[in-house]
């Protein structure tokens, strides 16, 4: 037991062999459409979409009042699994990411040891079995992260990884680079690339006026846009594809922007804190506010928006982050760059977009459910019948506070801290696993 | 005490910065540290104001002039004084802030005067301890007593700063004073202008209300009081500071660019000074500095913040 969580206990059920969703709306975002359905699932199959079902010997969920939507899906997840656990694994990861809505996530590769190989790749993906949450693993790009030399992608790719990435820190040397893109093209695989040059320094926060009046080392804009805009290039030269994580600049939006105009093969995500929250937030001086990227100005927030908007920003992600208090809880300089996100994500994204009338439901279903599935070839989880029941039900007007010591996260490190949010996701389904709250 | 009658009582609780403190409690501070520095000037020196009051100085990075200036504040007050510095900590063993700071707090102190490289690193003390905390230097962040005793010794000369114009000089970005400076100084009327290598100023510097100017001469001309910041020799020479012979030829102040200025120009240096560097001999020993005046007043402004905010102990949390 970790904050008084248990540790090894997958937090979902087994479903019962039918079971019937009662008086929800259906709502696709694969089709576009919005209707009200029962849906009957049986052996963790749909059964049968109608109007109206009656199966006196199904279990039954009422979903009055609440949608019903593909689950969800986070294409930037740290479980810290292996190496970490003190801060996340598997189990619980897995249970932070369920109550968030999602039935898959992919999981970054900078563990301990790192994942750069079939021996690691394989036990983690042998270990998820099983789970309610479909775990992607996704292989480091270079041996070590070091960014030096590149992974058997050939051996990895054919055992199944849908992407490569050096996350938690960006590749230098822009020939391991080309390396990485040119060789993952043969296999249509993307880099997922962490656009950070390091050679502008070891900031903590934001560069900008207000790392001014802190005294804190600045992260300038340019220390990712300036990276975003070499491997757009490098993208371009060598015809392969890439997807940009956590977008949190407005001069990269820029760059993406104009790079998808031209047809090139790139793809982008944002992060909920990017498209809510400003370095304005690191006055506090807590290290819930302490991430990479970091928090940034207004004028860049609105431009992840925009993003959004327009489907410059394909994917909304969380980048969750686990650390645990005694690893947060020192000063500023000290802590390391992290936050939670699966438990937030989607109500952050239904209070700062959806009631903001930024993007509407639709919208943000395709960058929570479709584009993230697409991005790395997952196949698509659409609500048909003969499908797998692969399913979120949420309730979208409810109104919650989010509090750090009710999250099933093994460490506390959300920004979203006492904040209120609307959107709770009530039940997701994968298969015949069930979470309930 | 004795010669500081009707005892006042400062609005902020702690000392951790310039930014928020108000004009009533800045005029409070320096009419007190007045005060004290006529003490100083006696042959006894000191005072029983803080008599079974004690006081922790920790210092996580290295300091000279400020540790020992807070020492001397601390014992002409008659103050219980405890020194503790990162060498000789238990952080390097893996301790916390917090646990150690709690440790000593334990040991029943009231007062702890902390310099860290981290900024910030003083609220989260505050939010973590009992005793009244008292900022020496948080990283590039705020230096309060430094901007204190700065801005005491400004007034000394020159008691209406509304209007007037001040420069600080040199290294803004790496530097705490320059930011409490700044804060003190307006607070006062003041307009503060930076001057310096365009890669000495932090992003923004602008937006805090300051004139932003590279060329020392007019910076020279039209300036009553100049701060002349210290440049940290082991630090810059690199991608953006090209050399220390540059620096001096364009922004260190020479008698003979000074013959531009006002007559009666004030010039301050924070210390420690490099002589030759951002300063000459001739000004660092002429007729226009209040170096040494600094340094006295650091002790006597020390000695009222300590004085004013001994007044919380025990009643605060």
């Amino acid at each position: 037991m970790i904050n008084n969580i248990d540790i090894n206990k997958p937090l979902f059920k087994n479903l019962q062999r039918l079971c019937l969703i009662k008086n929800g709306t259906i709502i696709d975002p694969y089709k576009e459409k919005e209707y009200s359905s029962d849906i009957l699932i049986k052996n963790g199959k749909i059964e049968k979409i109608s109007k109206k079902i009656n199966e006196p010997d199904a279990d039954i969920i009422d979903a009055e009042g609440k949608y019903i939507s593909p689950g969800f899906f986070d294409m930037h997840v740290h479980l810290r699994d292996p190496g970490n656990e003190q801060s996340e694994n598997l189990i619980t990861g897995t249970n932070a990411a369920m109550s968030g809505g999602f039935t898959g996530i992919a999981a970054m590769p900078n563990t301990d040891p790192c994942v750069d190989n079939i021996f690691v790749y394989e036990s983690i993906q042998k270990r998820a079995e099983r789970l309610l949450v479909e775990v992607y693993q996704i292989p480091a790009a270079t041996k070590n992260r070091d960014g030096k030399v590149i992974v058997e992608m050939t051996e990895l790719a054919g055992m199944g990884a849908r992407a490569f990435t050096d996350d938690g820190s960006g590749i230098q040397s822009s020939e391991t680079m080309r390396g990485a893109v040119t060789y993952s093209s043969m296999f249509n695989i993307p880099i997922l690339v962490h656009a950070e040059d390091d050679t502008f320094g070891k900031g903590v926060m934001n560069e900008s006026f207000t790392s001014t009046e802190l005294g804190m080392t600045g992260i300038p804009n340019i220390c990712e846009s300036s990276m975003v805009a070499r491997d757009i290039e490098i993208t371009r030269y060598v015809k392969g594809k890439v997807h940009f994580q956590h977008i949190s600049t407005k001069e990269s939006v820029e760059l993406i922007k104009n790079a998808k105009k031209e047809g090139l093969k790139i793809t982008a995500e944002a992060t909920p804190h990017h498209f809510s929250l400003t370095d304005k937030e690191v006055e506090t001086f807590s290290t819930d506010y302490k991430m990479n990227p970091p928090l940034r100005t207004s004028a860049d927030v609105n431009a992840v928006i925009e993003g959004l908007k327009d489907g410059t920003i394909d994917a909304i992600a969380s980048d969750h982050a686990p650390h645990s208090t005694e690893k947060k809880n020192v000063e500023f300089d000290y802590a390391p760059f992290g936050v939670l996100g699966l438990e937030t994500l989607f109500s952050a994204s239904v209070t700062y977009l959806v009631r903001k009338n930024k993007i509407d439901m639709m919208e943000l279903l395709k960058k929570i459910v479709v584009n993230p599935r697409k991005i790395l070839a997952v196949e698509p989880n659409m609500l048909e019948k003969g499908q797998v029941a692969d399913l979120v039900i949420f309730d979208n007007k409810k109104r919650w506070k989010v509090k750090r010591n009710e999250l099933l996260s093994l460490s506390r490190n959300t920004c979203f801290n006492d904040q209120y949010h609307y959107g709770k996701v009530f039940c997701t389904i994968n298969k015949n696993r069930i979470y309930q709250r | 005490m004795e010669r500081i009658e009707n005892k006042q009582i400062l609005k902020t609780k702690h000392l951790l910065g310039i930014k928020g403190l108000c004009r009533e409690d800045m005029e409070l501070i320096l009419k007190t540290s007045g005060s004290f520095k006529e003490v100083l000037q006696t042959p006894n020196k000191k005072v029983a104001a803080l008599k079974g009051v004690t006081i922790v100085n920790m210092f996580f990075e290295n300091s000279t002039r400020t540790k020992i200036s807070f020492e001397m504040a601390e014992k002409r007050l008659s103050a219980d004084v405890v020194n503790f510095s990162a060498s000789s900590s238990s952080l390097k063993k893996g301790e916390t802030l917090i646990d150690t700071a709690r440790n000593i707090e334990a040991m029943k102190i009231d007062m702890v005067v902390m310099r860290h490289s981290t900024p910030g690193a003083h609220k989260m003390l505050m939010d973590n301890l009992d005793s009244i905390i008292i900022n020496a230097g948080d990283g590039a962040h705020e230096h309060p007593t430094q901007a204190i005793l700065d801005l005491m010794s400004i007034v000394e000369k020159i008691p209406d700063l509304n209007g007037k114009r001040v420069t600080l000089i040199g290294d803004i970005i790496h530097s705490r004073v320059a930011i409490s400076n700044i804060h003190a100084l307006k607070l006062m009327g003041a307009k503060v202008q930076v001057c310096g290598p365009s890669t000495l100023m932090p992003r923004g510097i602008e937006n805090i209300g300051v004139d932003v100017i590279y060329d020392l001469e007019e910076a020279i001309e039209n300036s009553d009081v100049m701060n002349i910041l210290r440049i940290q020799l082991e630090r810059h020479v690199g991608p953006s500071f090209p050399s220390l012979r540059e620096y001096h030829n364009y922004w260190g102040i020479t008698n003979e660019k000074l013959a531009r200025a006002k007559n009666d120009i004030l010039i301050l240096h924070p210390g420690p000074m490099n002589r030759g560097v951002e300063i000459d001999d001739d000004v660092a020993d002429g007729d226009h500095q209040v170096i040494l005046e600094q340094v006295l007043n650091g002790v006597a402004s020390r000695m009222a913040i300590l004085y004013l905010l001994s007044a919380n102990i025990g009643g605060i949390k």
